[in-house]
């Protein structure tokens, strides 16, 4: 009999999604789908919205990383438009950038993964939460509160709002960053840095007990796709980076997305499946998120987060395809983010008020913006008219590009679980939470 | 240091049970449960959490196995676009015995509610049809039921409508605000805590607008032209209607400090009608008229006061950004 497992939803996600697994009676693998059921269609309704008003907009596409969908839409809207923003904005939106993927990829960790690891896989799902983890680990809890809590604050200095952020508009910025509260987070950053290290400690600690499991379990080749500025890692500005399986790099700039992405409609799902566009549908389907965009990047834009990226090369490869080391990358650039904030905390240019240019006229043309959001490469494509009235938008967001190789990872995690039974000589660890 | 209750303790002084559930939404009012940050500590320690997707693994069966009424209150953000969201609305309605609307969408379909500017089909064919990234030469777009030759699969269906959670089922409380801010949850928990919730039907909020929050001196200085914000040349402390830019303040209800103002940046109207308006849109634009006008004349004729709001290309975007399914013309009227 054909037996169909569901996942109803599927939980510590940051989003709505729900799983379903189709074994058939001679125990094989027949289909794996991975839905993702909120779609909300923003594309149509940004017709006929005032440009300007988009940013202010399209951060409900996701609150967790309101940021990039408040950044991505203004440059490319300021592509459309011809805009040339300050320096003192360019490095302002950067740190916010990086304030958000701070506390984004802190809350990724402690609150959506870690429970698994710390608890193990067979633990009660009844207690395999963060909340069970700050009751049993009350000093890990606190550090990860404050770090979330750091990036949020950060956010809310310069965004206005840590939620939903208001101050980028075409231009520049609209709030300036005042100086005292400047330096209110510098005096933090030694505590964050202390912090982001004893993360990383924890972390290398999990990959070190659940090895079997991280070298074993999800290895899939795809293609990847990240974003680097000269080949470096870059989260706020930069070009398309795509990744073969075997290691080649191709690069497009921002403009040039329609020649490398492709979207393919598939019947059984509301999110489209991405893909690059040279290789084809399915042969090109590509995966996002944290690891595509370490195997993007020559190199980290930071010391320690080099260091970090080298060390993980020297034990998995270049072009790693290990599912499980998606963390270990979250990591990596969690350490960048906390350097990178510390950088510009100290550039004097983050709080020099002159972060707006008034020389902004509406024109009718279109333009791209993109950026790095924590969960994977974000691109806006808006048309405007001469009163910078928005025509058309096309959207290709974070977690859209890793669906298809969401659905692909659990097709060959479900084969090595239902067929090969892998899980029953995997060696696991005591869990560090009983 | 918060301990877990033994069992026992719990029986004799019960914890509240809560829930939290995401329809049509972002995430960002969970985030904003987070941003109460260690304040978070002192609400577990009252309460147990029985359904919190984003953070805990209950399922949906889960809730299906409690007996009605097992949950005292549930937290509901987002609207309701889906058969599955209408589902969970109900489901989670049956077993609460508070139901809170929390967020702008839940409280008037948000955000997402633009989308009643058109169907779905229109909004199908923009995103599977239309899009430039898309290949898709045999036109195909998801379908609720597709065979496959080892049966049916099927998916959610997608309304035509987006609506509110009251639009669905009965909702006892309202938590405007997108998102709530860390102070209005925290009041909410707190009158919830205490037993001290206001009547039925009732928003949990000020009954001031955000123009009372404002930091900004106003005037009574009349408008020529409306301006957009990045005309702006500096930043004044000046009420920003006075300075031409359209602000939702006047007609939206408080609660956050106005907090938009405080980045230079005009209310969009996220906390929904200030007490006593029936319809938000409506009072922005008659406060709006009452502003348009030369400086020293008595009076605007009607048709000079028209041709200055007639400035406002996008009326929908401006006066309806987060509550267009509950305003009084609350969607495109569609051709069968």
């Amino acid at each position: 009999m054909v037996k169909v497992i569901e996942v109803e939803p599927v939980t510590r996600l940051e989003g709505h999604g729900g799983l379903r697994l189709v074994l058939g009676d001679d125990g094989k693998v027949q289909d794996v789908q991975f839905n993702i059921t909120s779609t909300r269609f923003f594309e149509k309704f940004l017709e006929g919205r005032y440009c300007e008003h988009i940013p202010r907009i399209t951060p409900r596409i996701c609150g967790i990383c309101p940021i990039p969908h408040h950044l991505t839409p203004t440059k490319a809207i300021e592509d459309a438009w011809g805009v040339q923003i300050p320096p003192a904005a360019y490095k302002l939106r950067q740190l916010l950038q990086n304030a958000k993927q701070y506390s984004s990829h802190a809350l990724h960790f402690y609150a959506l993964a870690a429970p698994d690891f710390l608890l193990g896989p067979f633990a009660d799902p009844a207690l395999r939460n963060v909340v069970h983890v700050i009751n049993q680990m009350p000093d890990v809890g606190k550090m990860a509160l404050k770090m979330m809590d750091f990036g949020q604050k950060l956010c809310q200095a310069i965004g206005g709002k840590s939620v939903h952020p208001i101050s980028a508009i075409v231009g520049g910025m609209k709030k300036p960053l005042d100086e005292n509260v400047r330096d209110l987070f510098l005096k933090q950053i030694e505590d964050q840095v202390e912090w982001t290290k004893k993360t990383v400690d924890i972390g290398l600690k999990v990959v070190e007990d659940y090895w079997d499991v991280v070298a074993n379990v999800g290895v899939v080749p795809t293609y990847y796709v990240g974003m680097t500025k000269n080949g470096v890692h870059d989260i706020y500005d930069g070009d398309i980076r795509i990744v073969s399986p075997d290691g080649e790099k191709f690069d497009y700039p921002p403009q040039k997305y329609l020649d490398a992405l492709g979207e393919h409609i598939p019947e059984h799902s509301y999110a489209t499946h991405m893909y690059y566009k040279p290789a084809g549908y399915p042969d090109g389907i590509y995966r996002a998120n944290t690891l595509a965009m370490i195997n993007a990047a020559d190199k980290m834009a930071t010391p320690l987060a080099d260091e970090a990226l080298q060390a993980m090369r020297a034990k998995i490869g270049n072009v790693p395809h290990h599912t499980f080391a998606y963390h270990w990358a979250r990591l990596i650039e969690l350490v960048e983010s906390i350097e990178v904030i510390a950088t510009l905390l100290q550039d004097d240019d983050v709080v020099n008020p002159d972060c707006k240019t008034l020389d902004v006229q509406p024109r009718e043309g279109d333009g791209v913006g993109l950026t790095e959001a924590p969960r994977g490469i974000l691109l806006y494509h808006i048309w405007s008219d001469a009163q910078g009235i928005c025509k058309k938008a096309n959207l290709l967001v974070a977690t859209n590009h890793n669906i298809a190789g969401i659905e692909k990872t659990l097709m060959h995690v479900a084969k090595q679980v239902f067929e090969d039974k892998a899980l029953e000589g995997l060696k696991l660890p005591d869990p560090w939470i009983k | 240091m918060v301990k877990e209750k033994k069992k026992s303790e719990a029986g004799k002084n019960k914890k509240l049970q809560l829930a939290f559930y995401w329809a049509a939404s972002c995430g960002g009012c969970e985030i904003a449960v987070l941003d109460i940050d260690e304040k978070i500590l002192d609400v577990v320690a009252i309460a147990d959490i029985l359904f919190w997707p984003v953070a805990m693994d209950f399922k949906y069966k889960d809730v299906e196995a409690m007996k009605d009424k097992h949950i005292d209150v549930c937290f509901f953000n987002g609207s309701i676009r889906t058969s599955e969201q209408e589902h969970m609305a109900k489901l989670l309605r049956k077993k609460s015995k508070v139901l809170v609307a929390f967020g702008s969408c839940a409280v008037a379909g948000g955000i997402p509610g633009l989308a009643n500017i058109a169907n779905r089909e229109e909004v199908f064919k923009v995103s599977y049809l239309d899009n430039p990234s898309t290949d898709n030469p045999k036109k195909v777009v998801p379908k609720t039921s597709v065979k496959v030759k080892e049966g049916t699969l099927t998916l959610p269906e997608f309304h035509d409508t987006v609506k509110s959670l009251d639009q669905t089922v009965d909702v006892d409380y309202y938590l405007p605000g997108c998102p709530p801010t860390p102070d209005q949850i925290m009041t909410a928990v707190g009158a919830i805590a205490e037993n001290k919730l206001p009547p039925k039907g009732s928003v949990i909020g000020p009954l001031k607008s955000v123009c009372d929050e404002c930091r900004f001196e106003k005037s009574e200085k009349k408008i020529t032209k409306i301006k957009r914000i990045y005309e702006l040349d500096k930043i004044e402390d000046k009420c920003l209607l006075e300075q031409g830019v359209i602000c939702l303040g006047p007609a939206t209800r408080g609660g956050c400090d106005a907090r938009c103002l405080d980045a230079n940046m005009p209310c969009t109207g996220c906390g929904g009608p200030t007490p006593n308006s029936l319809d938000q849109g409506a009072k922005m634009m008659s406060a709006l008229a009452s502003i348009l006008g030369l400086e020293g004349e008595e009076k605007m004729s009607d048709e000079d006061v028209q041709k200055l709001i007639d400035q406002v290309v996008d009326p929908v975007g401006t006066f309806y950004k987060y509550g267009l399914p509950t305003a009084l013309i609350n969607r495109k009227v569609m051709k069968k």
